[in-house]
């Protein structure tokens, strides 16, 4: 059902997590899937867990403070605090974990999003920069526990994906 | 013997071109330091350092024979990086295949 391309690298030396994907649809929709909250949080989080945006302030010097929900019912907090926007095309953000209380557990990560559209195909172009990729090891990792079924279930969707 | 605050970031160790280097070269035979530092341009003690640093990693481990000790590499410590990358674009993947669900379901209710 989806053939859209996606590219995903991993630069370990410059500690830089690199994707790019092509969405079948025009860019304004997709700049709305990535700044109104209210669509964000039907996509952000991975099946099965949910995303819960507390507040969304998208403007320069804005947050946005969200949570990643386990089917427990865990919530598990993060920060992005926008530090450029340009309209349809840029969005400069920093990441980073939280607790309950916004207070952030540095350090974060550095995302830089970029939005392009051509033929009514939109390709989003995101780069996030970790000072130390083994600590986002260590959080995902954590994260992703008890997520074994999942993970199962995405190998078997992967098998049908085209990744480059 | 290793301790805590001896543990260096596996990324880090893999990110110096050196590095890389001894790994694919020990990752075909166990070699003595020395062996190693043939191999390179260098000085066997930046060597050592070197060899030093991806043991701390438990990237290689180190095994005496008689008089010489021989590195080779953990391979499934290389593994695991593998398979954590893979988990990162598993979980990238479903959130963009999740938006792609998104973006049509908006399509549709727009027409």
């Amino acid at each position: 059902m989806n053939n859209s391309s996606f590219d995903f690298t991993v630069d370990k030396a410059a500690k830089t997590v690199l994707l790019t994907r092509e969405f079948d649809a025009e860019l304004s929709l997709v700049w709305d899937a990535f700044t109104k909250p209210e669509i964000i949080d039907q996509w952000w989080a991975p099946a099965p867990f949910s995303s819960k945006t507390k507040s969304m302030n998208f403007e320069v010097g804005g947050r946005r403070f969200y949570a990643m929900v386990t089917p427990e019912g865990q919530e598990r907090w993060s920060v992005q605090k926008y530090k450029s926007i340009t309209p349809k095309s840029n969005i400069k953000f920093f990441n980073c974990f939280s607790d309950k209380d916004e207070n952030l557990q540095l350090p974060g990560s550095d995302w830089d999003l970029n939005f392009s559209e051509e033929d009514g195909m939109t390709t989003v172009t995101i780069s996030i920069y970790n000072e130390s990729l083994e600590r986002m090891e260590m959080l995902l990792e954590g994260f992703l526990q008890g997520m074994k079924a999942t993970m199962q279930n995405l190998e078997n969707l992967l098998a049908t994906q085209t990744v480059k | 013997m290793k301790s805590d605050y001896m543990r260096r970031d596996i990324f880090q160790a893999i990110a110096d071109p050196t590095r890389r280097a001894i790994i694919t070269l020990i990752a075909l035979q166990a070699m003595t330091p020395n062996a190693i530092a043939d191999n390179f341009n260098t000085t066997r003690q930046a060597v050592s350092k070197h060899l030093r640093i991806l043991t701390e990693c438990d990237l290689v481990k180190q095994e005496q024979q008689g008089r010489e000790i021989y590195y080779s590499l953990q391979i499934d410590k290389m593994k695991e990086i593998d398979k954590w990358l893979d988990q990162l674009r598993a979980l990238w993947e479903t959130r963009f295949n999740q938006l792609d669900k998104v973006l049509s379901t908006i399509k549709k209710s727009k027409k």
